[in-house]
């Protein structure tokens, strides 16, 4: 369906308008005196640091660090620091609403909810159970993503559920899954200061994970070295000992390029490769045509540096590799990840104090959200969902016929093609935008427009929401505790600082509500979090995430539990892999030779330069909450397109000017951004925008054929200069 | 003051986040304006940023120009804001400090300063934009940690012309070097780190 009001019009009802002073203003009544502070975890990124929430009058009124907290020891970037201007927000919804002719229009939770089940039902009953098609999101809790899945499978009866952890831990995910047999960081961060060498690649650390940073200088202070491989200079670049330019794209022929090295030279580790892991006879084929030189024709990078760097990491007695959405958003994403656990397993390097590979992982609950089912092809406890013991022990803890439960549904990404298609046609929504995030908006927005029934779950009316027929006013982080798994693999407490505000209403209790009304009473009677999460330890027990040991009070206590922890007597497991036992059935790793292969939109002689996407350390995800946050959004108040002088002067660009982008599916008009600090064949756009200052107007569908991740990472477009009047742009004027 | 701590700033480790701005400004004392402020050096040709924060200067040129004798240090040393009742907002100490830091804030008509977060140093806190820095460029932290944990070193005495500072605040220079803001060997521009058969 179409908009129910002009852009304008809802913009102005409903933002984003960005806050700038507490609840009650600065001077207000609310911020003279605290009620209390709550220790909680920040919402705004995987690494989950601790911080202790302000709470007076049931509002979030400011911050203070929690320097006890092991991981971040008070530490905080600027999203943590402003977090809580969410709190009292002038855009916040307070009552369900529907769409009229005239916009959209406040309505009883009764008539919302009852609207949402009959619409949804109707729609199964005329075209069948998957014509109902259920999107979650990983800045949920564990708990209310289990819910999701859940609430899909059982009280809907789809076979598609899926995630936006679609858009982010997917590749790392499937491939440490096919190797390792487990999806999780196989290491805690207080690794990375023990490593000798730090190898980063496509790991915008310094804006996308601010407190690894900490770790990274803490390495470099005891003489680590750190090689950076990235087509643009992120600010970490700036202590770099080795820095790889590597052409976006190309990362899997960069890896296999350092493993030809270090087999060349004789430095793997055979006695380990030998007794821990299978397939490196066809690991050790794929690498031999990939000599420096042939890759550096591929990747741009120098064979020296390529030679330099293998040899560094190789012959460290421990090194980690750290990768995150670089590496993984590509359509060759898991082939990357493949490569780079390769050339980290050939050298030894896993199972040990400051050895390893690491995915970093992104959402706030990135890692969590991704184990407990909210996942196409996932049953809680990161089981599968064609495993026939797996579906036995998830039907029990549900109480229903094994038969019962659907099949592996569609991803993120074929959901909108199946919308498309016409197989699709409701769609119930929480905690994602992917008008905002998903590639090539122009096609998410017809999809959005093709639904005929579209129920959005969120506390501010995103880009998406905009298109639903109904919206039930849902919470933030703050007002639905639970329990989330940081990017470590550590998981930690949310506190329920306040409950939501009038109108609003805890999201769990919405999923348990709609729940019982489509007929599951019983199922869902879960009357807190703290009892979603008591059946939700039962389900994942003697599953690969076994969380039966975990409880509340032991999360409080122990400030955080690494799992699998199968009992209340276990310690948890920070380190896996130790003594080289991997979680196959065999113990050993199972390595997979991969072969380089094009991107999905090659460059081209009409569309030469490559666009890459990314963030910026003030903004997180498709910025439905951090837009809306006055001095987050002032430091970065919109997208520009990041060029080098070089490409610049080709096309007669200064910085400031405007310059038109264009790909295979939009066009984009951005500020120029004028820097050395990038590929002079590349352009970098941050994709935090909706509409016209949208960078996913550009990008293309191709997925990884595994992960189902979008490459948002190697796109083709032109650049020119456009007409009009330059805008100085403050931060490289400035 | 939280005993046998000292600030450390380490120009070399910002990434430029702006943490410490965003933590400075939630202060009560100087609601919704940070103290302290981070630049790119040259964001054209360099990622680098660099914090700057009052370093807190044993003789602080501030107070030496000031007419109105408004700007005091207290017993630890650290130099604070102007008293109000005398401040008459002149601007001298903006103009005269060699580190860039008093701002004039124009509503209140006072000149304030980073004072070292007295109001959490008192109570045996370190200050909020050393205890949030994601990269601790900003540390608070006792000078043996410093000492066993980090490869640059402290320095506390600066030159300006004929005129030498010596501050409260360590600067954490490259071992063995002499200048501040020694640049470090890596370029900043990309192209000069390529692989390229033919450069165009
Ligand atoms: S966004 Fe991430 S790094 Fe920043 S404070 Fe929150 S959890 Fe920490
Ligand atoms: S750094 Fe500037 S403001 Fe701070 S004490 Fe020295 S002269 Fe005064
Ligand atoms: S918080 Fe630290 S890293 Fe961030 S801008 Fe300030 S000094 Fe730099």
């Amino acid at each position: 369906m179409k908009l129910p009001a002009s852009p304008e019009a809802l913009a102005a009802e409903y933002g984003p308008h960005p806050a700038y002073a507490p609840p009650g203003g600065w001077e207000g009544a609310s911020r003279q005196s605290v009620d209390k502070l709550v220790k909680t975890h920040c919402c705004f990124c995987g690494q989950q640091c601790g911080i202790q929430l302000k709470v007076a009058d049931n509002k979030v009124v400011g911050f203070e660090p929690w320097e006890e907290f092991p991981f971040n020891r008070g530490m905080l970037c600027p999203k943590g620091v402003r977090r809580y201007l969410q709190s009292g927000h002038p855009d916040r919804l307070l009552s369900p609403l529907v769409r009229t002719e005239q916009g959209f229009r406040p309505t009883s939770w009764d008539d919302a909810l009852a609207t949402t089940v009959t619409r949804l039902r109707a729609l199964q009953e005329q075209h069948g159970k998957d014509a109902v098609a259920v999107y979650g999101g990983a800045s949920l809790t564990t708990e209310k993503a289990y819910l999701v899945g859940k609430l899909a499978r059982v009280a809907l009866g789809t076979r598609h559920v899926d995630y936006n952890g679609r858009l982010c831990m997917v590749s790392a995910g499937t491939a440490y899954k096919q190797v390792f047999g487990v999806d999780r960081s196989p290491l805690p961060w207080s690794d990375i200061p023990e490593a000798q060498v730090l190898f980063i690649i496509g790991a915008n650390i310094g804006e996308c994970a601010p407190i690894t940073t900490d770790h990274v200088w803490r390495c470099r202070d005891r003489g680590g070295r750190i090689i950076v491989a990235d087509p643009r200079m992120t600010p970490i670049t700036r202590n770099a000992d080795l820095y790889l330019p590597l052409r976006p794209g190309t990362d899997a022929v960069l890896l296999m390029s350092m493993l030809h090295v270090i087999l060349r030279d004789g430095l793997e580790k055979r006695a380990f490769i030998e007794a821990h892991t299978t397939g490196f006879a066809e690991v050790e084929a794929s690498v031999k045509g990939w000599d420096p030189l042939a890759a550096a024709r591929v990747t741009g990078v120098p064979p020296a540096s390529i030679e330099k760097a293998a040899h560094w990491f190789a012959e460290a007695e421990r090194a980690i590799a750290m990768h995150a959405r670089g590496l993984e958003h590509q359509s060759k994403g898991v082939e990357n990840c493949l490569a780079l656990i390769n050339m980290t397993l050939a050298c030894g390097h896993i199972g040990r104090v400051g050895a390893g590979c690491t995915m970093i992982t992104g959402q706030g609950n990135g890692q969590g959200g991704r184990e407990h089912g909210q996942k196409c092809d996932q049953l809680p406890g990161q089981r599968s969902i064609s495993d026939p013991a797996a579906r036995q022990h998830v039907a029990k803890v549900w109480g229903i016929e094994e038969s019962a439960l659907p099949q592996a549904g569609l991803s993120a990404m074929e959901i909108m093609e199946a919308i498309h298609r016409g197989e699709i046609k409701g769609l119930l929504s929480i905690c994602f935008n992917p008008l905002v995030s998903l590639p090539d908006s122009a096609y998410v927005r017809e999809a959005l427009e093709k639904l005929e029934f579209f129920c959005v779950i969120d506390f501010f009316l995103s880009e998406t929401a905009q298109h639903a027929d109904v919206v039930l006013a849902g919470s933030l982080q703050e007002e639905d505790g639970g329990v989330v798994c940081s990017a470590e693999g550590r998981v930690v407490r949310i506190a329920t600082a306040v409950t939501p505000p009038e109108g609003a209403r805890a999201d769990s209790a919405i999923l348990c509500e709609l729940g019982r009304r489509l007929g599951q009473p019983e199922r869902f009677a879960f009357a807190s979090p703290r009892e979603i999460f008591t059946e939700l330890r039962e389900a994942s027990r003697g599953g690969v995430a076994d969380y039966a040991g975990i409880t509340y009070e032991r999360l409080e206590a122990e400030m955080g539990i690494f799992w699998p922890c199968p009992s209340e007597g276990h310690p948890g497991t920070p380190r896996l892999f130790e003594g080289g036992r991997f979680y196959h059935a065999d113990g050993k790793a199972h390595l997979q030779a991969v072969a380089d292969r094009p991107s999905g939109d090659p460059v081209s002689d009409e569309f030469p330069t490559f666009l890459t996407t990314g963030r910026v350390v003030s903004q997180y995800l498709s910025g439905t909450q951090t837009r809306r946050i006055g001095p987050l959004h002032d430091q970065c108040p919109e997208p520009f397109v990041e060029l080098h002088p070089r490409l610049a002067a080709a096309h007669g660009i200064s910085d400031g000017d405007r310059v038109t982008v264009t790909s295979r599916r939009g066009v984009l008009e951005l500020p120029a951004k004028v820097v050395t600090t990038i590929r002079p064949d590349t352009v970098f756009i941050p994709y935090h925008w909706p509409g016209k200052r949208s960078a996913n107007v550009l990008t293309h569908r191709t997925l990884d054929p595994r992960s189902k991740i979008p490459e948002f990472k190697v796109s083709a477009c032109r650049i020119a200069r456009a007409a009009g009047e330059p805008r100085r742009l403050p931060v490289v004027s400035g | 003051m939280s005993d046998g701590l000292a600030f450390f700033v380490d120009p070399s480790r910002c990434i430029g986040c702006r943490a410490c701005e965003n933590a400075c400004s939630e202060c009560d004392t100087h609601r919704g304006t940070p103290m302290i402020h981070v630049d790119y050096i040259d964001r054209s040709r360099s990622i680098a940023t660099t914090p700057t924060v009052c370093m807190h200067c044993e003789d602080p040129t501030c107070a030496e120009v000031c007419p109105a004798d408004a700007i005091k240090q207290n017993v630890d040393g650290v130099v604070l804001s102007s008293l109000k009742p005398r401040c008459i907002a002149c601007s001298n100490c903006v103009l005269a400090c060699p580190f860039g830091v008093p701002k004039m804030m124009v509503r209140l008509e006072q000149m304030m300063k980073c004072d070292m977060c007295f109001d959490r140093t008192s109570v045996g806190k370190r200050p909020m934009c050393a205890t949030v820095c994601p990269s601790q460029a900003l540390s608070f932290v006792s000078r043996e940690l410093i000492a066993r944990e980090r490869r640059e070193v402290p320095v506390n005495t600066f030159q300006f012309g004929a005129q030498e500072v010596v501050t409260k605040v360590h600067m954490m220079a490259p071992a063995g070097t002499r200048a501040i803001s020694a640049d470090q060997g890596l370029s900043f521009d990309v192209s000069e780190h390529l692989w390229e058969e033919d450069p165009a």
